[in-house]
C-alpha cells in the first residue's frame, strides 16, 4: 500500500501529526488545580511533571488560544463545550479563542471524582468537572491579572478581563492573554481562587457553539477508525456464533488465499484476519472455516430465559425496598391489577463500531481507542502485553457514539484488540475494526428484564399498594465496580429508579431477583432506568385510567410536596403540551416523568396509529431540571437525542435468541433503528435551576417509552407490556 | 488492474481489487477519511458518497463500476447547496458524535440540489437511508429548512 500525498483532502501528513496526540508549543502557560505549585512553561509533550499532578488543565498559548484539557472521552454527549465553558466563564475569555484536547490516559491526573478512576459514564462528565474546571480557569485568571499587575505597576484589582482582553483601570494598559503567558510562567498558582458569583456568569446558561460542530459536518472529524499510521495492517475478527462458544478447529486455507490477507489467527476471543487492507481483511474472514466447541455456551433461547425469569417472579425476591405490608394490602383491596412485563435484550448499536489502532515497539505499547474507562482498558492492554502500565500510552479518541458500549468494567474490547495485536507477533501497528455483525451479535446487551407487578386501589380509586418484583441479570458481578453498586445483594443497576419510587403509596414493595445468564450484558443509555421507568411510569398510568384519576393531577398528588422538582417538570410539560392545543382527532397523549442521574425529567407523547397499524409518534414535549443549565442548547439536544434513541428501542429493538443461544439479527436490517421519518417533533424546555448541574446524556431516555405506550393504550385499549411495541418480524 | 476515475475533482487511478468497495478504496487508498463505514450493506448511509452527482452507498459499490466515473466524498463537496447546507449543521449546532454527519451532508446536499425547497416529506424520502444514533433527526430536519431558506434570499 502506498500513500498518497496528493489527494484533494486529508492525506496522511496531517494524520501523522495527529498522532503524536496533545503537544504544547514552547513558552505556553499551562495550568492545573487543586494543586498549589508553579505554574510552568512546558515544551514539547503535554505536561508530565509529576510534582504538579493537577487533575485538569489549561494551556495558553502565546497566540492567546487557550486549550482545555478534557479527561473525558467526547462520542456526542457535549463534554468537550461543556468543560470548555466552564473555564472560559472563569477566565473571562472570548469563546472564540477556545479549544479543546482529550487527555491522554492517566488517573493520577485525570480521575472522574466521582469514580475515583478515569471514565466517563452515568452522566457524571459535568457533575464531576463543575467545580474543579472552574477552578482550573479562575486560577489561570488570577495569574494572567497579577502578570500584567506586576508590569502595569498597578493594583490586581484594578484590571478587568473582557472577552479574553486585559485592561487596567485607567485605561493606559491593555493586553491579550498571549502577551503575558511568558510572565505567567513564572508566577505562583493559587491553589483556592475566587470563583464568580452565578449572577456574573456570560458564558455559562447561554448558548455557544460546540467547539466540535465545524470539524464534524465537513467530515475532517477524527475517530479511531481514521487513523492509519505507517505500515499499519487491518484485522477483522470472526467470534464464535454462540456466547461461551470457543474456537475447536480452523481451515483458513480460502482465507489465506485471498490477495492482501498476510495471517490469520486464534485468539481467545475467536480468529483473527490481518491484511495489508480493509477489504481483504473482510473477504478473509468470510472464507474463515470455524469448528466451534459449545460445550460451555449459553445454549438458551431468549423465550426460555422468559420462561425462567417468569418462574422466579413468582416468588417474592430480595427486597430492595418494602414498606407497609403489602400482601395484606393487596389482598384487601377492592381492586387489584396484574401485570408481566417483558424487556428483550437491546445492542447499543453506536454508529462507529468498536475499534482500536495498537502498537507494540520497543517494549512500549500505543493505543488508541475511544476508551470509556481509561483506567481499566490502560490496565487490560498493559495486562496482555505484560508490561507496566506506565508503558502504556493510551489515547482517548473521539467516538461515533457509545450509548454505555465502550465503558467496559472489565476491559473486555481492549484486551481482545490488545490480544489481536499481540498475536500477529509484529511491531507494526494493527487496527482491530468490528464489523455491523460483530457489534449486534458481540454481546454486552441490555440485559433481558420480566417484571411481575401488581397494584391495588382502595374504593375511593387511591392506590394502596405495589409490589413490583424484577428478574435481571447483574453485570456488576465481579467488576471493578461492584463494590460501589451492589449494596447488601442490592445490584442499583437492577432496581434503581424503582427502589426510590417518588410517589407515596402506603404498601410498597420492590423485590429483586439476580438471574444467571451466560449472555455478557452491560449499561445500556441511562441503564436499569429505562425498564424500571417503563414499568413504574406505565402500570401506575393503567392504575389511573381504572380509577378514572387524571394522569398528569394523579402523579402530581402522590408527588405531594416532597418532590418538589418531579412536580416542576411535570407542570411545566403539561403545560406546553396544553399550549400546544388541543388533541388532534385520531391521535392520544401519554405522560411519563422519571428521575435518573441526578436529574428530573417528564415528557408527553401524540401517538396516532400509523401504516400497518404501526404507532406513529408525532410530537414529544419535555422539561428537564438538570441543575444549573451550563449550555442549554446541549442539554436540548441530548433530550431531543436520548429521546430518539428510547423511542427507537421501545418501537423497534429487540436481541433475540434462538434455539442454542444464537443471536436472531446482525445488522440494520433486522435491529431496526429509529429513521428521521419516525422521529417526532420535539420541543424542549430546561428549568432554570440554581441547584449543581447533574447528568444529561442518559435523563431523556426513561420517560419516553412510557409516554409513548400510555398514549399507545389511551388510543387503542392495548396495554404494551412486552417490548418492543412493534413486533419484530423473523 | 489500475482503475482510473475523477475523485474530488482529480483524475485518480487506484490499484486495487476490482470488487473492492469504493469505501475502503477512499478510506485506505487515498486517505479520505470522512467516508464512514457503519454497516457495509446499504442500511445506514454513513458511507454516502456522490457518484455522477447522485448519492451512492459506498460500502456495495466495487470499485470496477466507477472506472471512469465522478465521485465526490465530503472532503471535495462544493457549491452553494453544500455551504448552505453545512453551515446550518454548524448554526443549529447538529451533529453530536458526529460519525454519521458526513453522509447526512452529502444526502442533504444532493437533496437540495434536486429540490431547492424541500417539504417534510422530501426531507424524510431524501434522508431515510441515513440512520443516526444519535438522533439528530429534529436537527437535521431544521438544517435543511434553514439551508434552503438561505439560498432563497
Ligand atoms: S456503510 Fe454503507 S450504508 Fe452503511
Ligand atoms: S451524530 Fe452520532 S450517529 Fe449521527
Amino acid at each position: 500500500m502506498t500513500r498518497q500525498s496528493d489527494t484533494t483532502a486529508t492525506g496522511g501528513l496531517t494524520r501523522r501529526g495527529f498522532l503524536k496526540g496533545a503537544v504544547a508549543s514552547a513558552a505556553s502557560l499551562v495550568i492545573g488545580v487543586q494543586l498549589p505549585g508553579k505554574a510552568w512553561a512546558e515544551d514539547g509533550v503535554a505536561p508530565a511533571a509529576s510534582a504538579f499532578a493537577p487533575n485538569a488543565f489549561v494551556r495558553i498559548d502565546p497566540d492567546s488560544i487557550v486549550t482545555v484539557i478534557v479527561k473525558h472521552i467526547e462520542f456526542g454527549q457535549g463534554p468537550v463545550t461543556g468543560l470548555s465553558t466552564l473555564v472560559a466563564e472563569e477566565l473571562d475569555a472570548d469563546w472564540l479563542q477556545m479549544r479543546a484536547e482529550l487527555a491522554p490516559a492517566d488517573a493520577s491526573k485525570y480521575s472522574n471524582k466521582l469514580f475515583g478512576l478515569q471514565g466517563t459514564g452515568g452522566s457524571t462528565a459535568m457533575a464531576s468537572s463543575y467545580e474543579p474546571m472552574r477552578k482550573a480557569g479562575a486560577a489561570a485568571r488570577a495569574v494572567l491579572v497579577q502578570a500584567a499587575a506586576d508590569r502595569w505597576g498597578v493594583d490586581p484589582r484594578e484590571i478587568t478581563i473582557t472577552r479574553g482582553t486585559l485592561t487596567d483601570a485607567a485605561g493606559a494598559h491593555k493586553a491579550s492573554f498571549g502577551d503575558l503567558v511568558a510572565d505567567a510562567s513564572k508566577l505562583e498558582v493559587p491553589s483556592d481562587p475566587q470563583l464568580k458569583s452565578p449572577d456574573d456568569f456570560h458564558l455559562i446558561g447561554t448558548q455557544v457553539g460546540k467547539l466540535d460542530t465545524p470539524e464534524k459536518s465537513n467530515g475532517k472529524q477524527i475517530f479511531t477508525l481514521d487513523h492509519y499510521p505507517d505500515d499499519m495492517v487491518v484485522a477483522t475478527i470472526l467470534h464464535p456464533p454462540q456466547f461461551g462458544a470457543t474456537v475447536k478447529s480452523v481451515d483458513d486455507s480460502a482465507t489465506r488465499a485471498v490477495k492482501g490477507v498476510i495471517g490469520v489467527k486464534t485468539v481467545p476471543a475467536g480468529v483473527a484476519v490481518y491484511a495489508e487492507n480493509t477489504h481483504a481483511a473482510l473477504k478473509g474472514r468470510k472464507a474463515l472455516k470455524v469448528d466451534w466447541d459449545s460445550s460451555g455456551a449459553e445454549t438458551r433461547s431468549s423465550q426460555q430465559m422468559e420462561r425462567d425469569y417468569s418462574k422466579a417472579t413468582k416468588k417474592p425476591g430480595l427486597d430492595a425496598r418494602n414498606d407497609g405490608d403489602v400482601e395484606k394490602a393487596l389482598n384487601s383491596a377492592d381492586t387489584v391489577l396484574e401485570a408481566e412485563y417483558f424487556f428483550p435484550f437491546l445492542a447499543h448499536a453506536p454508529m462507529e463500531t468498536l475499534d482500536a489502532v495498537i502498537q507494540f515497539k520497543g517494549g512500549q505499547v500505543t493505543a488508541r481507542m475511544g476508551s470509556q474507562i481509561q483506567t481499566v482498558d490502560r490496565g487490560a492492554i498493559a495486562q496482555v502485553f505484560g508490561v507496566d502500565q506506565g508503558k502504556v500510552m493510551l489515547y482517548t479518541e473521539y467516538a461515533g457514539g457509545s450509548f454505555g458500549r465502550r465503558a467496559q468494567p472489565g476491559g473486555e474490547f481492549a484486551t481482545e484488540a490488545a490480544q489481536v495485536a499481540k498475536a500477529l507477533g509484529s511491531d507494526r501497528p494493527v487496527k482491530l475494526m468490528w464489523t455491523r455483525e460483530n457489534d449486534i451479535q458481540g454481546g454486552r446487551y441490555r440485559p433481558l428484564a420480566l417484571y411481575r407487578v401488581r397494584g391495588a386501589l382502595d374504593k375511593d380509586g387511591k392506590v394502596v399498594a405495589w409490589d413490583q418484583q424484577i428478574a435481571v441479570q447483574s453485570f456488576m458481578k465481579g467488576t471493578a465496580f461492584e463494590s460501589a453498586m451492589v449494596k447488601d445483594g442490592i445490584d442499583s443497576t437492577a432496581v434503581g429508579g424503582s427502589a426510590e419510587l417518588p410517589y407515596a403509596i402506603p404498601n410498597l414493595r420492590v423485590g429483586q431477583h439476580l438471574m444467571e445468564n451466560g449472555v455478557p450484558t452491560l449499561w445500556w443509555r441511562s441503564v436499569e432506568h429505562t425498564h424500571n421507568a417503563y414499568v413504574n411510569e406505565t402500570f401506575l398510568d393503567e392504575l389511573f385510567e381504572r380509577a378514572g384519576t387524571d394522569p398528569v393531577e394523579g402523579r402530581l398528588a402522590l408527588l405531594g410536596n416532597e418532590h418538589p422538582r418531579h412536580s416542576g417538570v411535570l407542570k411545566k410539560v403539561a403545560e406546553m403540551a396544553k399550549e400546544a392545543g388541543d388533541v388532534p382527532e385520531g391521535r392520544q397523549r401519554g405522560v411519563a416523568v422519571h428521575k435518573s442521574f441526578g436529574s428530573y425529567v417528564a415528557e408527553i407523547a401524540e401517538v396516532s396509529e400509523g401504516a400497518g397499524g404501526e404507532p406513529r409518534v408525532h410530537r414529544m414535549w419535555c422539561a428537564v431540571d438538570c441543575g444549573v443549565p451550563v449550555n442549554p442548547d446541549v442539554i436540548r439536544a441530548q433530550m431531543e437525542g436520548g429521546m430518539g434513541y428510547g423511542i427507537g428501542a421501545v418501537l423497534y429493538d429487540a436481541i433475540s435468541l434462538s434455539d442454542g443461544g444464537y443471536v436472531e439479527q446482525s445488522n440494520f436490517d433486522r435491529y431496526r433503528a429509529i429513521r428521521i421519518h419516525e422521529m417526532p417533533d420535539i420541543e424542549v424546555e430546561v428549568i432554570r435551576s440554581t441547584e449543581p448541574p447533574t447528568g444529561v446524556g442518559e435523563p431523556g431516555t426513561p420517560p419516553s417509552g412510557p409516554a409513548i405506550a400510555n398514549a399507545w393504550r389511551r388510543l387503542t385499549g392495548k396495554s404494551v407490556h412486552r417490548l418492543p411495541l412493534v413486533p419484530i418480524t423473523a | 488492474m489500475a482503475i482510473r476515475f475523477e475523485l474530488n475533482g482529480k483524475e485518480v487511478s487506484a490499484d486495487v481489487e476490482p470488487d473492492t468497495p469504493l469505501l475502503w478504496v477512499l478510506r485506505d487508498h487515498f486517505w479520505l477519511t470522512g467516508t464512514k463505514f457503519g454497516c457495509g450493506i446499504a442500511q445506514c448511509g454513513a458511507c454516502t458518497v456522490h457518484l455522477n452527482g447522485l448519492t451512492r452507498r459506498s460500502c456495495i459499490t466495487p470499485i470496477s463500476r466507477v472506472e471512469g466515473g465522478t465521485v465526490t466524498t465530503i472532503e471535495g463537496i462544493s457549491g452553494e447547496e453544500a455551504r448552505a447546507i453545512q453551515d446550518a449543521w454548524v448554526a443549529l449546532d447538529v451533529p453530536q458524535c458526529g460519525f454519521c454527519q458526513s453522509g447526512q451532508v452529502m444526502s442533504a446536499t444532493a437533496l437540495l440540489r434536486e429540490i431547492p425547497k424541500p417539504t417534510d416529506e422530501n426531507i424524510d424520502q431524501a434522508m431515510a437511508g441515513n440512520i443516526c444514533r444519535c438522533a439528530t433527526y429534529v436537527r437535521i430536519r431544521k438544517a435543511i429548512h434553514r439551508a434552503s431558506d438561505s439560498l432563497e434570499g
